[in-house]
């Protein structure tokens, strides 16, 4: 069994959805519902095998590449087809995973105009190998196919399904996102030409030493990397194509977006940037945290002066996102944790957000805030789950993002007091946007329009934010297992890191 | 059976004179005989895949070089002449003899990739390019501004000037040889001190070719002759005489001329300006084939920046190259002669909501070109990848940096069709109809787009174990 996993089990996970979409392109279009049973049991087959890594991998190891797919690629420019996934991929992966499924169930009805569910649901699809992809390739050219195949039927969603705007918020998307990759392929094609035997091998560029860069190639590779994984985070100041491409998305592309698409800038800043390029890191650490500081306030204070929802939520993304950066750049064990939960955290929370959001859409037909006032009365299952998730987004003891929040914090604490106590604002900013908009939603004012007419969620939705609402609290409550799958992994890295550090004292210290 | 293809099409040739003697054939009776030329073409080329041989003392060569060009040549025919039967701008009455010079235009350029010898390939190139003179001007005259016939002035002049050039190289060839075969050539070149003529010969040829592959300073007659010429001729133009192009530099390019350096620099400078001048040029267009035309302007660098390792490796990574070029130009030209009604010039408008109406060769466009704009997973982004990879090796950083600016330019160009496509209204445009044939053509090209560009490896080694072969 483990043989099979081993060999196959990564490319399964990765392809069986891709396979699912070129099953779908060749049934006729008219055939919606068989359409949607394929999309359901490719992403379906994909989660059960994600199940089944989940269950043999080994925790005890989770520093190490485990489940090693290593193949022949193009030898001609040294790149392989390796795939595998540790402690750090692994919680990404597993949160991809169950996302897709129950955007498919929640698209089974609410294909957005103009319709045409083959199409819609083998996008996402076609998304989903890419995001697996991204997350298991341990090969930089491997990692940049991946990377770049989620842009397009991003774009296709958001331009073909999307709101009003969809034309200038698609291409922005596009292009911005493209600049940042083009950035990051040229730095991929330094670390080939700096690396001893010109490989594109990602084990062999992240041992720390297996690479001997100067100080200021290190920070123009760490640039280009930056730009890359910056601009899909997104940091501030990148962070303008977000609010447009979330809003004018389909709910299904905005809890993609927001789930997963946003961790792979993380994900990325995480395990390329750290240990392959340490001396820019940490040269640049402290600039880059007070972008994330930034970032956190700026997004606070724009979704709590937001009218639409979907914006404001959007905006709590680039916040919650700069939580997420902050803890990175922190170069603590708490803080990297904290990170790295906060992206599963905001992956669950944020996901469910969206999903709620779209629900009452469907309902009210509109994303402005003044419409949707008061519906607590009529929803009251809705606005049960509204409530879980908004708490959890800002944070609140109990919920997961409190875990993930409090080990960031006391990771910047560790690091400067002077930053963490700029970041705690932000926090506030959090509870105060989330609770308007709740308060609103739930109760509103006395002159709320008439909601008598809407009903309450379907038996589907309630399938569909239930794992949501699960994750919450189970994290929330019991965060352990979840901290602990990450801790092997991030110590390793972080002792990395301090072991360079420490071997490179002299040299450092004759620079400073 | 050695020059198997090239006698298939030399019996198609002689099948559409026969046609065309009579009187109006039937348009179904010339449809299947050009689709059944073409799909015997493809299959002779398999069937000789592995041949061997030498012809006519040794001035035609059959081996693995040659034959892997005429495979991609009758890969490349078969394909276009799926959906370019339908002729909806060429009067029925000429039809068959468009399909004759078509065809003896494709028998002159599998003979140039097996020509080593110059005087037979000056007689290949000219048989392949005058055929595809007469082409141009085959077209219905609707607009009354005789569009094609300026067209066709323009080509000929064009093409009987460059050829002249490469004559008048291959002239000081033969001055400083004393004979006329490659082998012979390049014996003499490679034994005595090298001589600064022979450079200025093998640039007086490179000339020449420049103005089959469209690349500067030779790419004047581009976006004129795609835009008169019908849809389908420019469909033939734009892809097949380019694998010919790429085939004879390779051969020149490999020929021993004593001064490196120089070539290189001459290359990097003609890349450079194609880039610009393409990409720049294209981001004005509304004329879909100009815009096209100035983007295989802007491709034809790629090309160039492959050769100019002047390696086996690189001249292999401009086969993979052009043979990824001509599949998705293929895919936009089928698209293109699909939705023009009555073969009339489309510009980028005349695609809005393409997706509504057709939504299978919207998607066979979008994939045609993110492919040009180097997008991944296509065979577009990885023929780029690689060459600027082996650029990088050899140094050319500043080339590598440009060319990168460059695809990001090229970008928007691309996308601007696309978002026609996807995002905006049809609002009247007329409905679609695309025939089964041309949609299985379509997903056959993305296939084929799609795993070149997932599995580069068996193309790229093998044609570059094919040119370390040859060299």
């Amino acid at each position: 069994m483990t043989d099979f996993l081993t060999d196959w089990g990564l490319i399964l996970v990765t392809f069986l959805p891709l396979a699912g979409a070129l099953v779908m392109m060749a049934v006729p279009r008219e055939l919606t519902e068989s359409h949607k049973v394929i999309a359901l049991v490719a992403s379906g087959a994909s989660l059960v095998m994600g199940i089944l890594l989940i269950a043999n991998f080994d925790y005890d190891d989770a520093g190490a590449l485990q489940f090693l797919v290593d193949k022949e690629w193009i030898p001609l420019i040294n790149s392989g087809f390796i795939l595998g996934v540790d402690g750090i991929s692994l919680p990404l992966m597993a949160l991809t995973l169950l996302v897709v499924p129950l955007v498919i169930i929640y698209s089974w009805n609410h294909i957005p105009s103009p319709g045409n569910p083959k199409a819609f649901l083998a996008l996402i699809l076609i998304l989903e190998t890419g995001m697996i992809g991204t997350f298991a390739a341990q090969d930089l050219i491997l990692f940049f196919v991946f990377f770049e195949i989620v842009l397009l039927p991003m774009y296709f969603m958001i331009g073909v399904w999307g709101g009003p705007e969809r034309k200038y918020a698609s291409i922005k998307f596009f292009v911005y996102t493209m600049f940042g990759s083009a950035l990051m392929l040229v730095s991929f094609l330094a670390l080939y030409f700096l690396s001893r035997e010109q490989t594109f091998d990602m084990r062999i560029l992240t041992e720390l030493g297996g690479l001997d860069i100067a100080r200021t190639t290190q920070i123009l590779v760490f640039g280009g990397m930056f730009m890359g994984f910056g601009i899909k985070v997104p940091m501030f100041p990148f962070h303008t194509w977000l609010p447009a491409a979330h809003v004018e998305a389909p709910t299904a592309g905005s809890v993609i977006l927001a789930s997963v698409l946003l961790k792979m800038g993380t994900y990325g800043l995480v395990r390329f940037c750290l240990p392959i390029t340490p001396d820019a890191t940490m040269l640049l650490a402290v600039p880059i945290l007070w972008l994330s500081i930034a970032g956190i306030i700026y997004g606070g204070f724009t979704a709590l002066a937001q009218q639409d929802m979907k914006k404001l939520i959007a905006y709590s993304s680039v916040g919650h996102m700069g939580f997420v950066t902050l803890g990175i750049f922190v170069l603590n064990t708490r803080g990297l944790e904290g990170a790295m939960l906060q992206m599963i955290n905001h992956g669950v929370t944020t996901g469910a957000l969206f999903l709620c959001v779209g629900m009452i859409y469907e309902r009210t037909h509109s994303r402005e805030l003044a419409l949707a006032t008061g519906v607590g009365r009529y929803m009251p299952w809705y606005v049960t789950f509204l409530t879980f998730f908004s708490i959890s987004s800002f944070a609140f003891p109990g919920t997961n993002s409190f875990i993930g929040e409090f080990l960031v914090l006391a990771g910047a604490f560790e690091f400067d007091r002077v930053v963490a106590l700029a970041a705690i604002p932000g926090a506030v900013l959090a509870a105060a946007y989330m609770l308007r908009m709740l308060q609103k939603i739930v109760w509103g004012g006395t002159a709320n329009p008439d909601q008598s007419h809407l009903t309450d969620l379907s038996k589907r939705e309630i399938v569909v934010l239930a794992p949501f609402l699960l994750f919450v609290f189970w994290i929330g409550l019991g965060p352990q297992p979840f901290v602990d799958l990450m801790h092997v992994s991030v110590t390793n890295l972080l002792d990395q890191l301090h072991t360079w550090q420490e071997g490179h004292r002299v040299a450092l210290a004759l620079w400073r | 059976m050695v020059i198997l293809p090239e006698l298939v099409l030399l019996a198609g040739a002689l099948a559409f004179f026969v046609i065309s003697l009579g009187k109006a054939p039937e348009d179904k009776l010339v449809r299947s005989t050009a689709l059944l030329v073409g799909f015997a073409t493809f299959a002779a080329a398999v069937l000789a895949f592995n041949s061997q041989g030498t012809l006519f003392h040794g001035a035609y060569a059959i081996d693995r070089f040659s034959q892997l060009f005429k495979l991609l040549i009758g890969f490349a025919l078969a394909l276009m002449l799926v959906f370019s039967r339908n002729h909806k701008d060429i009067e029925s009455r000429v039809r068959p003899e468009y399909f004759l010079f078509q065809m003896l235009s494709v028998l002159g350029l599998m003979m140039l990739v097996s020509a080593v010898e110059l005087i037979l390939m000056f007689v290949a190139l000219e048989l392949s390019s005058f055929a595809l003179y007469l082409l141009v001007p085959m077209r219905d005259d609707r607009s009354g501004v005789r569009m094609q016939m300026e067209a066709g002035m323009k080509y000929i002049l064009f093409g009987v000037m460059a050829t002249g050039f490469m004559l008048y190289g291959m002239s000081y060839l033969f001055g400083l040889t004393g004979t006329t075969s490659l082998a012979g050539i390049t014996a003499f070149l490679s034994a005595g001190t090298p001589q600064p003529a022979a450079v200025v010969a093998v640039v007086m040829i490179l000339g020449g070719l420049f103005f089959k592959l469209a690349a500067f300073p030779l790419h004047f007659w581009v976006p004129d002759i795609y835009q008169g010429a019908s849809n389908e001729t420019t469909a033939f133009i734009s892809t097949i005489p380019k694998i010919g192009a790429v085939a004879l530099l390779i051969r020149f390019l490999a020929l021993p001329s004593g001064h490196p350096q120089f070539l290189v620099h001459l290359l990097a400078g003609v890349a450079l300006c194609s880039m610009f001048y393409g990409n720049l040029s294209a981001l004005v267009q509304k004329d879909i084939k100009r815009m096209l035309g100035f983007s295989g302007i802007a491709h034809a660098r790629f090309i160039i920046l492959g050769l100019l390792a002047l390696n086996g490796e690189g001249f292999g990574l401009a086969i993979y190259y052009i043979a990824g070029y001509v599949l998705m130009n293929l895919a936009c030209f089928l698209v293109i002669s699909t939705v023009s009604q009555r073969g009339e010039n489309l510009r980028i408008e005349d695609f809005n909501g393409l997706y509504r109406r057709q939504p299978l060769l919207a998607f066979i466009l979008a994939v045609g070109l993110f492919g040009l704009a180097g997008i991944p997973p296509f065979v577009g982004f990885m023929g780029k990848f690689m060459i600027i990879t082996s650029d990088l090796r050899a140094d050319h950083l500043l080339l590598v940096c440009l060319s990168a600016i460059n695809t990001a330019i090229a970008i928007f160009y691309y996308l601007n069709v696309v978002k026609a496509a996807y995002t905006a209204d049809p609002e009247n445009r007329p409905a679609v109809t695309a025939s089964p044939s041309i949609q299985a053509t379509g997903v056959v090209l993305v296939a084929a787009i799609v795993l070149l560009g997932a599995l580069p490896s068996r193309l790229v080694e093998y044609a570059w174990a094919v040119v370390q072969s040859m060299l």
